[in-house]
């Protein structure tokens, strides 16, 4: 597909989660790619298996109950998942870092936040405890801390969320990574905030070059920030290409319901209800033959329930798993 | 076009909460054990003593008769001759009793402390709380030591003793439930048809703060039985009723020559209390059913 | 920082409020006692000799109203006067001041040891929930639990005292130690401290290690657990540094609130192995009808229970920075 190859790229990944009610496949062959300062955007419904995603490429899936069946995820040449723990230790928030989704609840209430930054520094660099609490001060200043000085040896608790998610920020990129995964990093803040946050994150990815996985189910943030994009489906990628096609000639008719879902598109006039897309996401514990989105599909056919769809890849690698399509470019 | 969803286990939802806990329980061995372990006892303490017809308090063989030896007194005697088998059959029912009549008394102040504080709240709720905090800070077996010295040891005395000094966790407990319970829609529906106070405790928020509760009160159970014993154990309880506590005191003096006669009454305290502890767990497992989902 | 001070000097009031409370519980118990609180207070031996009745009687001026006799008497309490033993004869506040050390090396021995022990082994069986060793923890914490205390402490002199005699069994010295120099009599003692403070732990480190192993489990499951993993920090690191500060609140809050019963164990326990501290002297004083010395017993161990509440408090705002100025 292209010359180059990528920094990171996963291919045939599957992940199950062992319930009391039987096991679940909540990845199932999972693949994308992600090249140097880049945006990757993965979308979809809670529950799709974004965040699963993310965790697998960190390999902080917990063991039991989670398994990862297979595939690769291939980072900088060499698959991370026949690392061991240590040789995965010196990745993470080195080289690979991550926010989450919850910046009230992802910083230690016991630790100032000046020593929670400077302990990845520490730990990855071998800093002195001056020079990294000297780095974090930099980085609190990089995020838009303002006295960071001072703040730096303030606790979490005294952070408002949107200020917490810029000390994550912070803390995620105080080693220089090359990826940083964004798991719906702004969906627990304040509108207003939203907006900050995406901003810092594209500026900080201008200023280091770091790539980003953005996970979220906002297509708004999709189409500002986005390179390309990789929608999910109840564990499977449905649909990925460039932001454009996707936004402009979406072919999936799940990525469809999620574009017309997406609230502030010209679309929806003034008191007219947001469109929905009907039905739940299926349970993964039985999985059928056929589309797993079949049951909600307006569109659904009768191959549909039978056998799963093949993926078909258009111009400028623009990929979709349908029928629908199958029929049309057969 | 919504799509209906089948429900799995339709009956499952209908059964009462009380039904899904006690099915909760039944699946639990740890508790089921502690209920099979805690009804031998309590149906050797009560038929036992009869169906063996010695005496606990009579010279039954020469003293410091070692276990299994001597068919007539199986488990030995003790420095007196006294049958330990008598006492450690007739022991339990002292011990059990007055734990199950301490921890009604603790739990009754305690209820009643927790409600009127959570409740009503403001200087109530200060005033309590700080009557509870004086109780907290009161060495609770020293205090119980105090009230037996200063009035006569009897078994009432002790079971005051034991109640007035063990209240204090389940006040704080009953408080917070209330605390958490008077405001939600069901007390406050209640409120709107004209309810008084007292009938909004009793009959509206004390039914949906049991769980908690009686888990709190099964182990209440659990730390009357331990106190009790060791009242009796330092001599403190009546001492014309046998008791195990008091077998283990009075033959504290010779442990090095009989430790039959302080092991076995001792084993039956620890069954007791374990059997009591397992319940009072499945009992809190089988209250809070999402620990179980994990 | 004044706030601070105003913060310190609230609890401070609200400790001496408990003490006041505490001599209230003391004066109450004296005059509801069944009989004449002058025979209360000078037990068995005063009740033969009528001179020392009168002393009594005059001397706590049990002739005066109630309202103004329980003002003498608390006015005396605060000064240290608890009375006087008339077994002893001497002033109950010597006789409690010769066995505090004794009781407050036991309790926090089996305090410190208890927390250290239980806490370690409810983070090692935390660390896999579903293995032996955690299943151990939690069966092992059932029988500790539910041990009586006493029995525990004479299985235990059955043991050392007959099949193993390596431990000594009562007292806190032994007499051939007389004279001995400064760190062999203090090895003495530590060496008769093992078998009453091992009893005395031993159901704390049950319940510690149940408490801890349950307080882990739920922080493991916490969000900034996940970050600091992400950061790439080890198991251990993240166990003991992350994990471990935070699961120690509600460790904490029991030890706190289990000063009190801690005590209450230390009476059995000093009673099964001879130890010289309040709870034999407590249990001396009943046996000799010593009123005046029982109630002054009761009254510093209430006092050791503020103070350990006190610093329960302060260890708080130490662990968890969000409690700090409240």
């Amino acid at each position: 597909m292209t010359e180059y190859s990528p920094l990171l790229s996963v291919k045939g990944l599957g992940v199950e989660f062992r319930t009391r009610r039987g096991v679940a496949r909540v990845l199932d062959d999972v693949g994308f790619e992600l090249h140097r300062g880049q945006t990757l955007g993965v979308v979809g419904e809670s529950g799709c298996g974004k965040s699963v995603t993310a965790l697998a490429v960190m390999q902080l899936i917990s063991q039991p109950p989670g398994r990862i069946t297979g595939g690769e995820v291939r980072f900088d040449g060499r698959d991370l998942l026949q690392f061991s723990e240590s040789e995965m230790r010196r990745v993470r928030g080195n080289r690979i870092s991550m926010i989450f989704q919850e910046p009230m609840t992802s910083l230690n209430p016991a630790y100032t936040v000046g020593d929670q930054i400077a302990e990845a520094v520490r730990l990855h660099e071998g800093l002195s405890k001056a020079a990294s609490l000297a780095r974090a001060v930099e980085m609190l200043d990089a995020v838009g801390i303002p006295a960071a000085a001072q703040r730096l040896h303030e606790y979490p608790h005294q952070f408002s969320g949107g200020m917490r998610q810029r000390v994550m920020i912070a803390m995620a990129l105080a080693c220089k990574p090359d990826v940083l995964i964004a798991d719906e990093p702004t969906t627990a803040l304040d509108v207003t905030v939203q907006a900050q946050i995406f901003d810092l994150i594209a500026d900080m990815r201008e200023r280091t070059g770091t790539a980003v996985m953005l996970i979220t189910h906002d297509m708004g943030a999709i189409a500002e920030m986005a390179d390309r994009v990789v929608v999910m489906y109840a564990g499977r990628i449905v649909e990925a290409g460039a932001v454009r096609d996707i936004l402009s000639a979406p072919q999936h008719p799940y990525t469809r319901g999620l574009i017309a879902c997406a609230p502030g598109r010209r679309t929806v006039a003034p008191g007219q209800p947001l469109e929905e897309i009907p039905g739940t996401v299926p349970s993964l514990l039985e999985r059928d033959a056929g589309c797993l989105f079949a049951n909600r599909c307006a569109k659904v056919m009768p191959r549909c329930r039978a056998e799963l769809p093949p993926v078909t890849t258009q111009a400028g690698g623009h990929q979709v798993a349908c029928w629908l399509n199958q029929e049309t470019s057969a | 076009m919504a799509v209906t969803v089948p429900s799995p286990t339709p009956t499952v939802e209908a059964m009462s909460p009380w039904l899904e806990a006690w099915r909760v329980f039944r699946s639990n061995k740890a508790a089921m054990l502690g209920l099979v372990i805690l009804s031998v006892i309590v149906l050797t303490m009560s038929f036992g003593p009869s169906l063996y017809g010695v005496a606990p308090f009579d010279i039954a063989g020469a003293p410091f008769t070692p276990p299994f030896t001597e068919p007539s007194v199986w488990l030995g005697t003790d420095y007196l001759g006294r049958d330990v088998l008598a006492g450690v059959l007739v022991g339990g029912r002292a011990t059990v009793l007055v734990g199950l009549a301490a921890a009604t008394v603790a739990v009754t102040i305690g209820v009643s402390i927790g409600a009127l504080a959570g409740y009503f709240g403001g200087w109530v709720d200060t005033a309590l709380s700080r009557v509870t905090e004086l109780f907290q800070v009161l060495p609770a077996l020293l205090f119980a030591m105090v009230l037996v010295t200063l009035f006569t040891p009897s078994l009432t005395v002790v079971i005051f003793a034991i109640g007035i000094v063990a209240w204090t966790g389940t006040a704080r407990l009953a408080r917070a439930e209330f605390m958490r319970l008077r405001h939600l829609e069901y007390a406050n529906a209640a409120r709107a048809i004209g309810a008084g106070p007292l009938r909004l405790m009793l009959r509206e928020i004390l039914p949906n703060a049991l769980p908690p509760l009686i888990v709190s009160a099964t182990l209440i159970v659990g730390s009357a039985i331990l106190f009790e014993a060791g009242l009796s154990f330092l001599g403190l309880s009546d001492a014309n009723v046998m008791s195990w506590g008091l077998m283990i005191g009075s033959n504290r003096r010779n442990i090095l020559e009989c430790w039959w006669a302080v092991t076995f009454p001792g084993a039956a305290i620890f069954l007791t209390v374990l059997a009591v502890s397992l319940i009072g767990d499945g009992l809190n497992d089988a209250f809070n059913p999402k620990l179980h989902l994990r | 920082m004044t706030r601070n001070l105003w913060l310190v000097l609230r609890r401070l009031g609200l400790a001496f409020g408990l003490v006041l409370a505490v001599l209230a519980v003391n004066f109450t118990l004296i005059h509801s006692a069944p009989g004449d609180p002058a025979m209360v207070i000078a037990g068995e031996m005063g009740g033969a000799d009528e001179a020392a009745m009168a002393a009594i009687r005059k001397n706590y001026g049990l002739d005066k109203p109630l309202p103004e006799q329980f003002v003498t008497y608390i006015g005396r309490s605060l000064h240290g006067d608890l009375g006087t033993s008339y077994t002893y004869n001497r002033p109950v506040s010597e006789l409690i001041l010769d066995r505090l050390g004794p009781t407050i090396l036991l309790v926090l021995t089996a305090l410190l040891g208890a927390i250290c022990i239980g806490t370690l082994m409810g983070v090692l069986a935390s660390r896999r929930p579903d293995s032996l060793f955690s299943g151990v923890v939690t069966v092992f914490s059932l029988i500790g639990y539910a041990m009586p205390v006493f029995w525990t402490g004479i299985l235990l002199v059955i043991l050392f005292g007959k099949v193993w005699p390596i431990m000594p069994i009562a007292g806190m010295r032994d007499v051939r130690m007389m004279g001995a120099g400064t760190w062999a009599s203090m090895l003495d003692v530590l060496h008769h401290l093992v078998l009453p403070a091992v009893t005395l732990g031993l159901i704390y480190v049950a319940q510690y290690s149940r408490l801890a192993r349950a307080s882990m489990l739920e922080v493991l499951g916490s969000d900034y657990i996940r970050t600091a993993r992400a950061k790439g920090l080890g198991v251990w690191a993240v166990t003991f540094k992350h994990a471990l500060r935070n699961a120690m609140m509600p460790l904490v809050t029991i030890a706190g609130l289990q000063f009190g019963n801690l005590i209450s164990g230390a009476v059995l326990v000093e009673t099964v192995f001879s130890w010289p501290g309040l709870g034999t002297l407590a249990l001396d004083a009943i046996l000799g009808r010593d009123y005046p010395t029982l109630l002054g017993v009761l009254t510093f161990s209430a006092i050791l229970v503020i103070v350990a509440n006190l610093l329960t408090d302060v260890s708080y705002r130490w662990i968890d920075p969000r409690l700090r100025g409240r």
